[in-house]
């Protein structure tokens, strides 16, 4: 280095590349990655590979070999995507709607309160009402809609329900402040060039909201992937919603085989990787510059 | 050239009003503009000029009055029922649409075949000259290029009305003077009726066939700009058109058409612009460059003054008088801060309003 540069003093030059005092705020985050996610993935993955019985890799031939386990990805798959679907489907017309009320506030609070109720109320609350006794099923027989209580707990709608009821908050929030956004001079533009409301959602105002979906898309899948408590409260954890999480859960409390279990969570990462890869790689396609109309 | 106006006789604002809550944005706006007009509506920032546009455009909709093209009520229409084109302030171009798709996006939504959208565009693009960049994103143009596509996109549907909402606000001064002419250019060749937005008034003196001025959502004057620039009916008109010398006296003698005030001891005369009666109060308004230095003997406002800039052929003074009123006038020499001056006008240079304008 030469003379001048080491003039300048080490704090001076370390600031000038971002780094000072306040980059310190910083390292409580990271020790707390640390200690809990990076240092538990890693246990985990090697725990993995370290079986009670054979070879490093016999936890996965294991699961890939046993139906009653590799099955699981593809009844997790069947929730998980039909909710994020569905979720991401109710919630972009009613943030297209919500956008331009008066009193958005109000009514975003009113959204959001599932949120805060978490799983296992909205669980407790779906038992009640979509009972045989419930009083769903008491309504549409008075009406004399069906003679019979419909089915709804403890089979896979009843998982699909609670997961749509709690995960659509989150996904409404999400895309609602996407489309706020987009610059309303756009939509204005659009109309005075003749597009009518279907036409403006369809050339101007989707696929400028498509890249956020995707990254909702994303978050909302890895949440509904993830469901544990719903699926075991009003699905039927032996049979149609035995999801990968039951799979992990039965390995580590019931067979008290972690490195099983290990396994099974580095699988359920696996799929969910590969899907919000898939997604993100699919994003890459589409236009992902400023949502707005010109120079800012 | 198949670019060209669709045809219609006249555009009707009846006492078209807008509130918003308790704030009137516009009062009662009446105004008539026949085809082929480049209008400007004229005004400082919150007096309804944005607002009249976005009536007119269908963006808002107004809270009494009418609007009409010729003999049809157009605004119980949508916006895209109207038809009329539109230029943004901040252009609002679709950003993931390149160049092409975004000029022919009104011709798509009327249905036009692609072949002819394609050569229709083509020669939008051509008049705005921007050939070369049609393939383009326009988050890769320039602030001039992205307006030139705003532009190109609202005319190439040839709409019977051309609404332009300070067009020219995010441009550097240079670009504004270019785009300014090729706006003039524009309309003349095409003759489209255009109504265009600004609080510039060198802006709208140089574009406009008639400039109305707006003031707190009420129109104060209508007129071509020779008559706003040196016949101002109001005296918010005449400091809005460059008369920023406000001076205020009591009238001494009327003449047909002219008046002499007495300011403290000095008299100065001007053209009457209202009714002035003799004893009355009454505003003087003279231009920065009618107002000059002249000897100490003869009449004229007595002022201190306050400091000097240099602008290349002359210097322009600052003075403030004994009743604390700020006056600008040119001088030829250098003044320095503090020596007393004498400031007089030529009395055809200068307006006269009486206290009720």
């Amino acid at each position: 280095m030469s003379a001048e540069a080491t003039s300048i003093p080490l704090k001076q030059r370390l600031a000038a590349r971002g780094l000072d005092g306040l980059t310190l705020l910083v390292v409580p985050a990271i020790l707390f990655l640390l200690a809990l996610f990076i240092y538990p993935f890693l246990y985990g993955l090697i725990l993995s590979f370290e079986p009670k019985a054979g070879g490093a890799l016999s936890n996965y031939q294991r699961f890939f070999s046993d139906s009653f386990l590799y099955g699981t990805i593809a009844t997790t798959l069947w929730l998980a995507l039909p909710v994020t679907v569905a979720t991401l489907g109710l919630a972009i017309p009613i943030a297209f709607r919500v956008r331009l009320m008066q009193n958005q506030r109000l009514l975003t609070t009113i959204l959001v309160i599932p949120i805060t109720l978490g799983t296992v109320l909205v669980a407790e609350g779906l038992l009640n009402y979509l009972g045989p006794q419930g009083w769903f099923n008491r309504t549409l027989m008075t009406l004399g809609l069906i003679s019979t209580p419909v089915k709804l707990l403890h089979n896979y709608w009843g998982v699909m329900l609670s997961l749509v009821i709690t995960g659509f908050p989150f996904t409404f929030l999400l895309t609602l402040s996407y489309l706020s956004g987009i610059d309303p001079a756009l939509e204005n533009a659009g109309a005075t060039l003749g597009a009518g409301p279907w036409e403006r959602f369809k050339h101007i105002l989707f696929p400028l909201l498509l890249p956020g979906l995707a990254i909702t898309f994303c978050l909302s899948f890895v949440q509904a992937f993830s469901v544990f408590p719903s699926a075991v409260l009003l699905g039927a954890p032996a049979g149609p919603t035995r999801v990968i999480s039951i799979a992990a859960y039965q390995a580590a409390f019931e067979e008290y085989d972690y490195s099983m279990a290990s396994a099974v969570a580095m699988i359920m990462a696996a799929v969910q990787l590969a899907i919000v890869v898939a997604v993100l790689a699919a994003r890459g396609l589409l236009y992902r510059g400023p949502a707005g109309g010109g120079k800012g | 050239m198949t670019i060209n106006a669709a045809s219609f006789r006249e555009l009707k604002l009846d006492r078209l009003s807008r509130d918003f809550g308790t704030h009137n944005a516009l009062k009662d706006v009446s105004l008539t503009i026949g085809k082929g007009e480049f209008i400007a509506l004229l005004g400082p920032s919150g007096c309804g000029k944005s607002t009249t546009l976005n009536l007119i455009a269908g963006l808002l909709p107004a809270t009494g009055g009418g609007i009409w093209l010729d003999d049809k009520r157009i605004d119980p229409l949508r916006p895209e029922e109207r038809g009329f084109g539109m230029v943004f302030q901040n252009y609002a171009l679709f950003p993931h649409m390149t160049v092409a798709k975004n000029i022919g996006f009104g011709l798509k939504m009327r249905g036009v075949a692609k072949a002819e959208i394609d050569k229709r565009v083509a020669e939008a693009v051509a008049l705005v000259r921007l050939q070369g960049q049609t393939a383009k994103l326009p988050g890769q143009l320039s602030g001039g290029q992205q307006q030139r596509v705003a532009i190109a996109r609202a005319i190439v549907v040839e709409p019977p009305l051309v609404l332009m909402d300070e067009p020219l606000s995010n441009l550097d001064a240079k670009l504004r003077l270019e785009m300014r002419a090729e706006i003039r250019r524009i309309h003349n060749t095409l003759g489209a009726t255009t109504i265009y937005v600004t609080h510039d008034q060198e802006e709208a003196l140089s574009l406009a066939d008639r400039i109305v001025v707006l003031r707190d959502g009420v129109v104060r004057q209508v007129g071509t700009p020779e008559d706003l620039f040196s016949r101002p009916d109001h005296l918010d008109v005449a400091e809005f058109m460059g008369f920023r010398n406000k001076v205020k006296g009591t009238v001494a003698t009327v003449t047909e058409g002219h008046a002499t005030v007495a300011v403290s001891e000095a008299q100065l005369s001007g053209r009457t612009r209202n009714a002035v009666s003799a004893g009355g109060a009454a505003w003087l308004a003279i231009r920065p460059e009618d107002l000059h230095p002249v000897a100490a003997g003869q009449p004229g406002l007595k002022a201190q003054v306050v400091s000097t800039e240099f602008r290349g052929r002359e210097f322009v003074g600052f003075a403030r008088m004994a009743d604390g009123t700020d006056l600008s006038f040119l001088a030829h020499d250098k003044l320095s801060p503090g020596e007393a001056v004498t400031l007089a006008a030529d009395a055809d240079r200068v307006l006269v309003y009486g206290e009720a304008a």
